[in-house]
């Protein structure tokens, strides 16, 4: 199944996105919502997908699922590689959204938590039930050892009495606890790769630091990677190993997670980075922002996306060309034209 | 504002200037099947005012020699050669096996079709007389039947225009005695809720738990044979928004709910508005559109009333004529097989309450802000 | 759950002493009564009916005592021996005429509501599935036109067209030559070929608005997150739509199982007229024509009776499938 054009992923790969594009084919004309995003994944390594509303970091992972709505259209030259057992190599963007593969990976493989944790759980039926149906589906097995193996994850979450919370529906638990549920829901065949779409942004922030070390210490115990998305920096400074910051549909600059918040080389970056209140940082009178806002996907500026707002915007080149992929120490790379010559944020 | 990329007048600025009523009215401009009931319906109800005007004779005019005429085809060809409108004269005949009367058009004969020409007099509502007719032909003993005639050789075209006036003002005028009791209850209910609001809320519920159809026999079976037309008509108009009030009262009540804890509100509240500033100045204005469109939809609802009560002899009873009325004449498989186009009025009164149903939708989707 | 039942049935019983009084009332509504309908009508044939002699008939009759007197009078018979009084037109007790007809007007209902629902269920889930389709367009047309088509327009023209087109003798459920036979399978046969007509009738009239309400729901509920949930959990499409949206969109059919059970007994009143079905609805409209108290009475009441009932299963079917409900 690999493709003969592709170099082969190495064994610690887990999966492989390139060159990936999504666009949406609406009344008013087509919008592109993710244009020729690269990143990758290695085993047990945990990943952050940091970027503003409308940036393309869902979407992306829905191609990862094949879950896109009906009216997205894939650009061609895009592939997502997964390999989940590190002896073959699965082509996901030729597969079908209902194609026998998806369905073995979706649960089976990749497990999935989602933003809303109030409407992203059935509201009729009980948590158990639905965790149950995943099981027998993915194990083939009967309904008392689904139950077993139900009761057994809701403990994992950390959940106070399972036994009595595997009957529970939805609506008689508590935002935290239907995200524990959640997680529950997306680990129950001990996938390779969970994603984490904003699992946290509905929650309080009490709530919000429970999940998070539930998730590191699950990540510990049963060593699966994470994809973890997410708007908030200090999040994914708590939790990922790499970080990928997107904009307008475009990966702005990748690199791990101590070069992208001592190092950042992206301009993009650097401002997010700036807008965060940090302790122990020197008082500043006003905290930064970054100018304007992001521009309406139909009119996506010319040449480098971001630079309608950048301060090192020079309109001649960065108006027109779009910025190549700088590549530095330590797999970190920025798409920017003056990438490596700014100087650096936090100084 | 992608919404509207396609409405020529809404270049952005033109947008942000627009006032709500008519971003309502462009919303609701890209409904082309609205639009289009919309105009249906201001003609029908021009019809209906106009009626003794378009009809070209009196709906209770009888012509014995004239029963069952099929309706008649007007024709611009005869003779080789294009014509003004006009029609062949019938010759009543018997088949020679089934002794059944038959019209034939004599092809000899044509009787061409005029445009205001005096006919039988009339009063205009009651108010000037007349004899002045939108058309008709002139002929001492033939008549003009664009939908045929009854078993007394009336007119049906214009026994349907006729009774088009008491059916589109019956929907009318039940939907406004709905209305009333509707905004009424519905307003006390939504705006001081408690008991009094639950047990308005009860009886709502127990009206609507009734199946509609033997309460309204029930109720219009009360109605003596031996009233004034007229006032058995307001009387049924009454009983058919006596149940269909409760749907009104809902809408209006769950609005109020909702406004009520709407932050707009809130902060009319905190900067000091007075109740009855409130009520009026920020409430009211954010109800009406779906007031209007929950109106719009609640009328086919009294005309299907008004026609099925009046179909099974329990509303309005001849000589006034109404949809339902009509029908009656349809109402055995002996009359239908006779004289298919009995059943006219039957279209006419799918093609109004659709009608009713797309305007009633489409301003439903055009007053909704958040709508697509 | 028991809990919810028991308060549910409570509530009923209040609610069901007034709806007897109601319908009580709402026969004496019309001036007049029985008695002056019929001795309008031996006016009529020539016979000298004195006002004296008219009185004598309402006095034996009961129908002078004060209202209330009537009411008790009328409901304890009903409760204690299940005496629904006597038609004074039919001259024959009210409880045979009604039992009479209910048989085979509870077979036919029952018929056209599961036929309604085995259409409008699927249909439904397709047409919000597949939405902008041809065939959704194509059904959303035939929705607009079963709600636009009375019902008795479309049980006229269906029998016109199976008359003057196929040839067939409609009305009525059977030929003639079976009437008061004992059934046999030959009658069987005959009955199933007069009752597509209506059966075909009150389905479509329910199918239509119902395919509306369930495309509605389910594009509601297509929209939720917990689809894509479902969906991230490898369910197949076909696992996903029916196990669970379809579960949530499928409430307000629950809901109109308590209509359906009124109008189970009512049947389609008009649709029944116009077909000339042996069903209870041309009795119940021929009662109130005829202003015969009892008989419309003792429908009125069976019909509310059963309409509270099915209020209170619906409530119970409701709380039993949508666990939202149970617990609030």
């Amino acid at each position: 199944m690999s493709n003969p054009t592709l170099p082969p992923m190495p064994s610690e790969r887990l999966l492989d996105l390139r060159d990936v594009q999504v666009g949406f084919a609406t009344r008013d004309g087509r919008v592109a919502a993710v244009n020729s995003v690269t990143y990758h994944v290695d085993r047990g390594e945990v990943l952050g997908i940091v970027g503003e509303s409308g940036s393309g970091k869902s979407v992306t992972v829905r191609a990862i699922m094949r879950l896109l709505a009906k009216n997205a259209v894939e650009g061609a030259g895009g592939s997502i590689r997964f390999n989940p057992d590190g002896d073959r190599e699965l082509l996901l963007s030729a597969e079908h959204k209902n194609s026998r593969l998806m369905r073995e990976i979706r649960g089976g493989r990749i497990g999935m938590i989602f933003q809303e944790p109030m409407t992203a759980l059935s509201p009729v039926h009980t948590v158990g039930t639905q965790i149950m149906r995943t099981v027998m589906l993915h194990r083939k097995c009967g309904r008392t050892e689904a139950r077993a193996r139900a009761v057994e994850l809701l403990g994992k979450v950390q959940l106070p009495n399972p036994e009595e919370m595997v009957d529970r529906y939805p609506h008689q638990m508590s935002g935290g606890m239907r995200q524990r549920a959640m997680i529950a829901l997306a680990l129950c065949c001990d996938p390779v790769l969970l994603i984490a779409d904003e699992p946290t942004t509905a929650l309080d922030v009490t709530t919000e630091a429970q999940i998070l070390d539930l998730l590191k210490s699950l990540q510990d115990e049963l060593g699966m990677a994470i994809i973890f998305i997410t708007h908030n920096f200090g999040v994914v400074a708590d939790i990922a190993d790499r970080v990928a910051v997107m904009y307008l549909g475009r990966i702005v600059e990748t690199g791990s997670v101590d070069d992208i918040f001592y190092a950042p080389k992206h301009p993009y970056t650097q401002a997010l980075l700036q807008s965060i209140p940090r302790l122990g940082q020197a008082r500043v009178r006003r905290l930064k922002t970054i100018r304007g806002s992001v521009p309406d996907p139909y009119n996506v500026p010319k040449g480098c996306p971001f630079h309608t707002r950048c301060d090192f915007a020079d309109a001649a080149l960065c108006g027109t060309e779009l910025p190549p992929r700088k590549a530095f120490a330590g797999d970190q790379s920025a798409l920017c034209h003056f990438a490596g010559e700014l100087r650096e944020a936090g100084q | 504002m992608t919404d509207f990329a396609d409405s020529p007048e809404t270049d952005g600025a033109e947008l942000y200037r627009a006032s709500a009523r008519q971003l309502i009215w462009w919303r609701f401009r890209k409904h082309r099947l609205a639009v289009v009931s919309l105009v249906f319906l201001v003609f029908a109800y021009l019809v209906a005012i106009f009626a003794e005007f378009i009809a070209p004779y009196q709906p209770g005019s009888i012509e014995k020699l004239q029963t069952f005429v099929q309706p008649q085809v007007v024709r611009v060809w005869h003779d080789g050669g294009f014509h003004a409108p006009f029609v062949y004269e019938l010759k009543r005949t018997r088949d020679p096996e089934t002794a059944r009367v038959r019209y034939v058009e004599d092809r000899e004969k044509p009787l061409p079709v005029r445009f205001f020409v005096r006919g039988e007099r009339y009063e205009f509502w009651g108010l000037w007389e007349s004899d002045l007719h939108l058309f008709g032909i002139e002929h001492r003993k033939q008549k003009l039947n664009l939908l045929g005639t009854d078993s007394l050789g009336r007119d049906l075209f214009s026994r349907l225009v006729y009774g088009a006036r008491v059916t589109l003002s019956a929907g009318l005028v039940g939907v406004i005695f709905a209305f009333v009791l509707g905004l009424f209850f519905g307003s006390i209910s939504g705006y001081y809720g408690g008991w009094l609001d639950a047990s308005i809320q009860r009886l709502m519920e127990f009206i609507r738990s009734i199946p509609t159809i033997p309460l309204w026999m029930g109720l219009a079976a009360a109605l003596p044979i031996e009233w004034d037309p007229l006032f058995v008509y307001v009387l049924i108009t009454l009983i058919l928004a006596l149940i269909g009030w409760t749907h009104l009262a809902r809408v209006v009540r769950g609005r109020f709910l909702s406004l009520r804890e709407e932050d707009y509100v809130m902060a009319a509240r905190l900067a000091g508005a007075s109740e009855y500033r409130i009520v009026t100045k920020h409430m009211l204005p954010a109800m009406t559109s779906y007031i209007i469109a929950a109106m719009t939809l609640a009328v086919p609802e009294m005309i299907l009333g008004e026609t099925a009560l009046s179909f099974l002899g329990l509303g309005l009873r001849p000589p006034v004529v109404s949809w339902g009325v009509l029908l009656q004449d349809a109402q055995n498989l002996r009359s239908i097989s006779l004289a298919p186009w009995l059943l006219t009025p039957g279209v006419a009164v799918v093609c109004v309450v659709l009608a009713f149903n797309f305007l009633g939708d489409g301003l439903r989707d055009a007053a909704d802000p958040y709508g697509q | 759950m028991l809990h919810f039942v028991v308060r549910r049935v409570l509530w009923a019983i209040p609610v069901l002493v007034v709806v007897s009084f109601i319908s009580f009332v709402i026969i004496q509504l019309p001036p007049g009564d029985y008695v002056t309908a019929m001795v309008a009508e031996m006016r009529n044939n020539g016979e000298f009916v004195t006002a004296v002699q008219e009185e004598e008939i309402r006095t034996a009759l009961g129908l002078n005592d004060p209202l209330l007197v009537q009411y008790v009078r009328w409901i304890s018979a009903i409760l204690l021996h299940g005496d629904f009084g006597q038609s004074f037109h039919w001259n024959a007790p009210v409880a045979d005429l009604i039992w009479g007809r209910l048989g085979i007007t509870l077979i036919l209902s029952t018929l056209s509501l599961v036929f309604t629902w085995l259409i409008a269920i699927p249909v439904g889930v397709y047409s919000a599935q597949r939405q902008y389709s041809f065939l959704d367009y194509l059904f959303t047309v035939f929705g607009f036109l079963g709600k636009g088509i009375p019902d008795f327009l479309l049980a006229l023209v269906l029998m016109w067209v199976g008359f003057a087109w196929l040839n067939m003798d409609v009305g009525g459920l059977m030929s003639p030559q079976y009437e008061g036979q004992p059934l046999s399978v030959a009658k069987a046969l005959n009955v199933l070929g007069h009752i597509w007509i209506p059966v075909v009738v009150l389905a479509t009239g329910g199918a239509a608005g119902l395919i509306r309400v369930m495309r509605a729901n389910m594009l509601d509920e297509l929209g939720k997150p917990y689809v894509e949930t479902a969906y991230a959990q490898g369910l197949s499409e076909r696992q996903v739509v029916w196990g669970y949206p379809v579960r949530v969109a499928l409430n307000p059919f629950i809901s109109t199982v308590g209509w359906a059970l009124p109008a189970l007994f009512s049947g389609d009143v008009i649709t029944a007229v116009v077909l000339n079905l042996p069903t209870t609805g041309p009795l119940l409209l021929q009662s109130l024509k005829m202003q015969d108290m009892y008989l419309a009475g003792g429908f009125i009441l069976i019909l509310s009776v059963f309409t509270v009932i099915g209020t209170l299963l619906s409530d119970i079917l409701l709380a039993w499938s949508d666990p939202r409900i149970r617990y609030a």
